[in-house]
């Protein structure tokens, strides 16, 4: 079984995906796609049999800070069978950042969105249990954001 | 050959002592900690258990509830999820009760000093402390000295109170 290249991978998402971009000098792989034919690009990486992208190891999220005002979403995928990498990477607005969930791909996603939710308040749709997993249910702000103000108390006790 | 004891109290078998001093001779010889951890120190103290360290040989055995646990280790770091437990944790155990807070991370929040969110700056915001051992992870000899020094604390407490102190001077001066 050959590994594919680039070109293939862009190739074949090119049907579903309005606009793949290849980033150049990443190891993985990574291509940004639009946020709304996340889902479809997913669906098809994992049931291709070229693709088989079959795990999906690691969900990412970005604050790039008020001045640049978008969120990123990246999907660390891979293929067993082709020990193959792939991260794809959407761009979100940063007020009420939505993507949608891959829950229905890959049940690895549940656990992997809710954190990115809880840190940066990410939103994913769909999602079937989407709250807090780190942080304690009545948490106030998402942590990892860039203007991240903590609060003065957390049940009566003082942070700073 | 007669033991060290023997030869000491073999005439009479009558040690004359005071009671603060038998009561705690008593409860610092039998220090029962919670079985309890928070995060790498955890390991430090699971160590001093081991046979190499030997905890037992100070009368203490880990006692899986607060009930039966006299002793609260707060070995690892304490987020504000965690702050809750332990403070509950610590109000369920019976009096008399002590607190070592052991490591960097429980006495002042350590390398979560600056930029952690989410970590409680030192243990004593919620509960209070009666040793500090200082580490990151201190060693089981460390936590050892902690110990002893929460010995050497407990042998000069007294169940005199300062104020019926007062109140017998005042009568007899």
């Amino acid at each position: 079984m050959k590994k594919m290249d680039s070109t293939r991978l862009v190739e074949l998402i090119r049907p579903v995906a309005g606009n793949v971009e290849e980033v150049k000098n990443t190891k993985p792989l990574m291509l940004v796609i639009n946020a709304g034919e996340l889902v479809p690009v997913c669906e098809l990486l994992f049931k291709n049999p070229e693709a088989y992208f079959d795990m999906l190891t690691c969900i990412t999220g970005v604050d790039n800070g008020p001045e640049a005002n978008t969120m990123e979403v990246i999907y660390h995928l891979y293929s067993i069978p082709f020990h193959q990498s792939l991260m794809l990477k959407v761009t979100l607005p940063r007020e009420n950042p939505e993507a949608e969930s891959v829950t229905t791909i890959w049940k690895s996603a549940n656990w992997l969105e809710r954190e990115v939710f809880d840190m940066f308040g990410i939103v994913f749709k769909n999602h079937p249990d989407l709250r807090r997993i780190l942080m304690p249910a009545d948490w106030k702000g998402y942590p990892l954001r860039k203007d991240y103000k903590h609060e003065e108390t957390y049940r009566g006790i003082k942070i700073d | 050959m007669k033991g060290l004891l023997d030869q000491q109290f073999e005439n009479g078998g009558v040690i004359i002592t005071r009671v603060d001093d038998l009561l705690n001779w008593s409860r610092l010889s039998s220090l029962f900690p919670m079985t309890f951890g928070l995060a790498c120190c955890a390991i430090e103290f699971m160590s001093t258990g081991t046979t190499v360290y030997d905890m037992d040989r100070f009368g203490m055995a880990p006692r899986a509830t607060p009930r039966q646990s006299d002793l609260m280790i707060v070995s690892g770091t304490v987020t504000f999820k965690m702050a809750d437990r332990i403070r509950q944790l610590y109000e369920q155990m019976a009096e008399p009760r002590y607190v070592i807070s052991m490591g960097s991370c429980s006495n002042c929040g350590g390398p979560y000093w600056q930029h952690g969110y989410h970590v409680v700056k030192g243990v004593d915001r919620i509960v209070p402390v009666d040793v500090y051992v200082p580490g990151c992870p201190p060693r089981p000899e460390a936590l050892i000295g902690g110990i002893l020094k929460l010995h050497e604390k407990i042998r000069n407490e007294s169940r005199v109170k300062p104020t019926a102190l007062e109140n017998l001077i005042e009568k007899n001066g």
